[in-house]
């Protein structure tokens, strides 16, 4: 019997653009019981599921949705959490449209199933329920492991289900990395991040803050003084780039980890009942088409800007953010400049930014990658007067810990060298996420951590039973 | 937390605490600093390591009350604690057998400029501090910067004390009497740096200066540290804190100083965080 299928998703429910764009409470509500059980009911339930190719950690999502069409949200989670220890985290951040979502069969003719939204539902249904911990033997074998973004939280929950002993090391004073500094709270609200990370703290990880390694302890220092058997590196690209234009030090000019970490982390859009304050200005323009840039536009709408840009080299269809993001932006009324370059900043005798000076591109012939290339229009620039610039063109590795340890390899922009399976040059040391691949997307981060933590373990039984 | 084992009150709004924080101190070096953040609405605030004690595990910082989270700190007392401490942050000081070193201290640079000294004495060099402060309430650690110091100079910009002069006034008669150091380091306000460079640069002495700009992670991570260098632009908290005084764009770094000035003023006049433990700032 043919099943007919509805053509759309089940609609999310979403906070008002006009009121949402002056609150940091989240966008998306979240399907209610109801709603994710009729959206279920449009999955084919395919013996070949393609979406599940497209899903980097290849969740069993057939398997996920069967349970929720028939109201088992526990068996869904259990199913879920096999390969994705974060679904609460990943159905709001994934970019469904270009992984699981993109090859579901639904979405040849239709509108794919919603199954970003659905493992949102399961996560969200999930997580104030008691974590079950179960007890598990001690192998004697002690991980650390430095950064406690996805890369690192997923790999420490694998690690510490076997049995190992495990110490995380975070520089900030949070837990959590971009998940808590850089992804604001109306995307990713913090109590999710910080719940997962209670789980992790439940079954026996311990957490150190305000930790660097490279300043207070060396890797090498970890590996022989502090007795760990093994490393797993998950640092992430926390370097910001710049563009190298004249005037890019006045004030006004900031990098979108300066100013989304001042107003996530530091929570500086609750200045002055909290101590860190930020410059927002009444027009801003936000340099650069991913998440990143994004999310500093709408963060500095909800800060009081009124005019907020996005200036974009290329056009529409290049812009590397979540069409989500990118379609809520526009609701809230950032204004995107397409095929617009910036030339230079300019500002006023006290180092202030007055302005922006642009150049229009066209689109050219395509380049390596495959995008046709912007050129600049000759005699095309104008000046955009602004209060404040984020520069939000991609972020690079932290060197402090690779140029402490320097048989760590890395190649020639400073990410560290790992095989597929987290392996690095140096012995007993695995590396992933951010920090291998460059900046990339948070479950890819999990999925490496997790392929990292199976080396880890691998490697530490192979040893033998821990001697003392 | 981080337990403030001591407190002394050096001068008006001036204090030093030592605080338990072992693994820092295990590490720490001259010319590093620390960052500190006070409770769960506190700010980054960036202090360098005035000492430290591996046995004890303690660091010994020294502040001025210069704004709301200094004047915040201000009023812990000894036995309480901060809630964040971490570091050793930044390059510690190179230090080498140069010969003749002049270590100029102003205000409260006094206070990260003894370590520095300390240590070119120990690796053999003659070591002249100059310190000076505005007025004789203002002196401190006269005493340790006379043993960490093969002579030790005096000013007060207003001759209560010793002398009345500028600590670019005893420089100048220094080089002039005694001939050019090898190296001088100066730290303080933006301004005596700027004003010994400017002398030093006429000597064409090697001067290396500690810049304490606006910071926020104290990792490389956020770039509000951002100082120009012989034209390249570099992150003041892993590149530095020192850097060759000669290459250092000063006009730009006082601007980017007062980036927050009106923020600054504002913070002054709050009362207490005002959303109650339930507001957002908590989340
Ligand atoms: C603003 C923003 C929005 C984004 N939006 C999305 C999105 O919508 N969807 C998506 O999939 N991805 C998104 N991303 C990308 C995604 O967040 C990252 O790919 C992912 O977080 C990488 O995880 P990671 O664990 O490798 O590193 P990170 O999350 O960067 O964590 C690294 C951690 O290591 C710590 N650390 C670094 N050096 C040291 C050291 N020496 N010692 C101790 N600790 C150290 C850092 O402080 C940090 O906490 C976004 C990124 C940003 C910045
Ligand atoms: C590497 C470094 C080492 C320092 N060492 C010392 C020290 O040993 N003793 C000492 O008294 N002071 C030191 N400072 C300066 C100290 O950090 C500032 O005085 C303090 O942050 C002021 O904060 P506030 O809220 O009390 O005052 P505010 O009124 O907020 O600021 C007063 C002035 O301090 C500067 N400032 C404000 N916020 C910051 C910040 N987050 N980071 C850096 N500067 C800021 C600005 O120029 C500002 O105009 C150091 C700064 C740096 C970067
Ligand atoms: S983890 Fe991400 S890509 Fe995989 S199924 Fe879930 S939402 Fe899709
Ligand atoms: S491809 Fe689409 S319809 Fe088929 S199992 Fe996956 S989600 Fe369901
Ligand atoms: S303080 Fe953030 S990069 Fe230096
Ligand atoms: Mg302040």
């Amino acid at each position: 019997m043919a099943k007919k299928i509805i053509p759309n998703k089940n609609p999310m429910p979403h906070q008002d653009p006009k009121v949402r764009a002056k609150n940091f409470d989240e966008v998306a509500l979240g399907y209610s019981k109801e709603t994710a059980m009729a959206e279920a009911e449009r999955c084919l339930n395919c013996k070949k599921p393609f979406c599940k190719e497209g899903c980097p950690v290849s969740v069993d999502i057939p398997e996920f949705i069967a349970h929720v069409r028939e109201g088992n949200f526990d068996d869904a989670a259990k199913v879920i959490k096999r390969t994705n220890a974060l679904p609460a985290v990943c159905g709001r951040v994934c970019p469904q449209e270009h992984q699981c979502e993109k090859f579901c069969i639904v979405g040849k003719k239709n509108e794919p199933v919603a199954i970003g939204r659905l493992e949102r539902f399961v996560g969200d249904y999930i997580i104030d329920k008691e974590a079950q911990v179960e007890a598990v033997e001690s192998t004697g074998y002690k991980v650390a492991i430095v950064g406690s973004g996805p890369a690192g939280l997923a790999c420490a929950a694998d690690l510490a289900r076997q049995g190992h002993s495990v110490t995380m090391f975070e520089a900030l004073h949070t837990p959590g990395g971009v998940l808590m500094y850089g992804i604001p709270e109306f995307r990713l609200p913090k109590k999710i991040v910080q719940t997962e990370i209670q789980n992790l703290k439940k079954m026996g990880v311990t957490i150190e803050t305000n930790a660097i390694i490279g300043q207070i302890a060396s890797l090498d220092e970890l590996l022989t003084e502090e007795g760990f058997d093994a490393a797993f590196l998950g640092t992430g690209a926390g370097t910001p780039y710049f563009m190298n234009l004249q005037g890019e030090n006045f004030n006004g000019v900031y990098s979108a980890n300066e100013f989304l970490t001042r107003s996530n982390l530091m929570k500086a859009y609750c200045f002055p009942q909290c101590d860190t304050p930020i410059k927002v200005g009444k027009k801003v323009a936000v340099l650069g088409g991913g998440n990143v840039a994004m999310d500093a536009a709408r963060t500095a709408l909800r800060l009081g800007a009124e005019e907020v840009y996005i200036v974009y080299r290329r056009s529409r269809a290049e812009l590397p953010a979540r069409l989500e993001e990118v379609e809520h932006a526009e609701e809230e009324g950032v204004k995107f400049l397409f095929l617009t370059n910036p030339t230079r900043y300019i500002g006023n005798e006290e180092g202030w930014l007055t302005g922006l000076e642009c150049i229009k591109m066209e689109l050219g012939e395509p380049d390596a990658s495959g995008r046709r290339k912007p050129v600049p229009i000759p005699d095309s620039t104008f000046i955009l007067p602004l209060d404040v610039v984020v520069v939000a063109i991609g972020q690079g590795p932290n060197p402090l810990l690779t140029k402490t340890t320097p048989d760590l390899e890395t190649n020639k922009r400073g990410n560290i060298v790992a095989d597929e399976a987290g392996k690095t040059s140096k012995e007993g040391v695995y590396a992933g996420g951010d920090v291998v691949t460059g900046a990339a997307t948070v479950i890819k981060a999990m999925g490496a951590g997790r392929a990292a933590a199976k080396s880890i373990h691998e490697y530490l039984i192979a040893k033998g039973p821990k001697k003392q | 937390m981080y337990k403030i084992v001591s407190k002394k009150t050096l001068a008006p709004a001036i204090h030093e605490y030592e605080i338990l924080a072992p693994r820092v101190a295990k590490k720490a070096q001259a010319g590093q600093f620390i960052i500190v953040r006070i409770d769960e609405q506190g700010e980054r605030i960036p202090l360098t390591i005035a000492d430290f004690n591996r046995e004890a595990g303690t660091i010994t910082i020294v502040f001025a009350e210069a704004g709301y989270s200094t004047k915040k700190l201000g009023r812990l007392n000894e036995g309480d604690s901060v809630l964040d401490f971490v570091g050793p942050l930044g390059v510690p000081s190179h230090v080498d057998k140069f010969g003749t070193v002049v270590m100029v201290a102003g205000g409260v640079g006094v206070a990260p400029v003894f370590p520095i000294a300390r240590e070119m004495k120990d690796a053999g060099n003659q070591v002249v501090s100059i310190m000076g402060a505005r007025n004789k309430e203002l002196i401190f650690w006269e005493e340790k910067m006379k043993a960490a110091s093969s002579e030790l100079l005096v000013t007060t910009d207003d001759g209560s004390y010793v002398r009345k002069g500028f600590v670019t006034d005893v420089l100048r008669e220094y080089i002039e009497a005694q001939g050019k150091p090898a190296l001088v380091m100066a730290i303080g306000p933006l301004p005596m740096m700027r004003a010994v460079v400017n002398v030093t640069k006429e000597y064409e002495i090697k001067t290396m200066v500690s810049l304490n700009s606006i910071m926020v992670d104290g990792t490389g991570m956020c770039g509000a540290c951002r100082v120009t260098v012989g034209g390249e632009t570099r992150f003041v908290c892993v590149d530095g804190p020192e850097f060759d005084g000669h290459q250092v764009d000063f006009e730009e770094q006082l601007m980017r100083s007062r980036k927050y000035k009106s923020e600054e003023q504002h913070a002054l006049t709050k009362e207490s965080c005002g959303c109650g433990g339930g507001g957002k700032c908590h989340g």
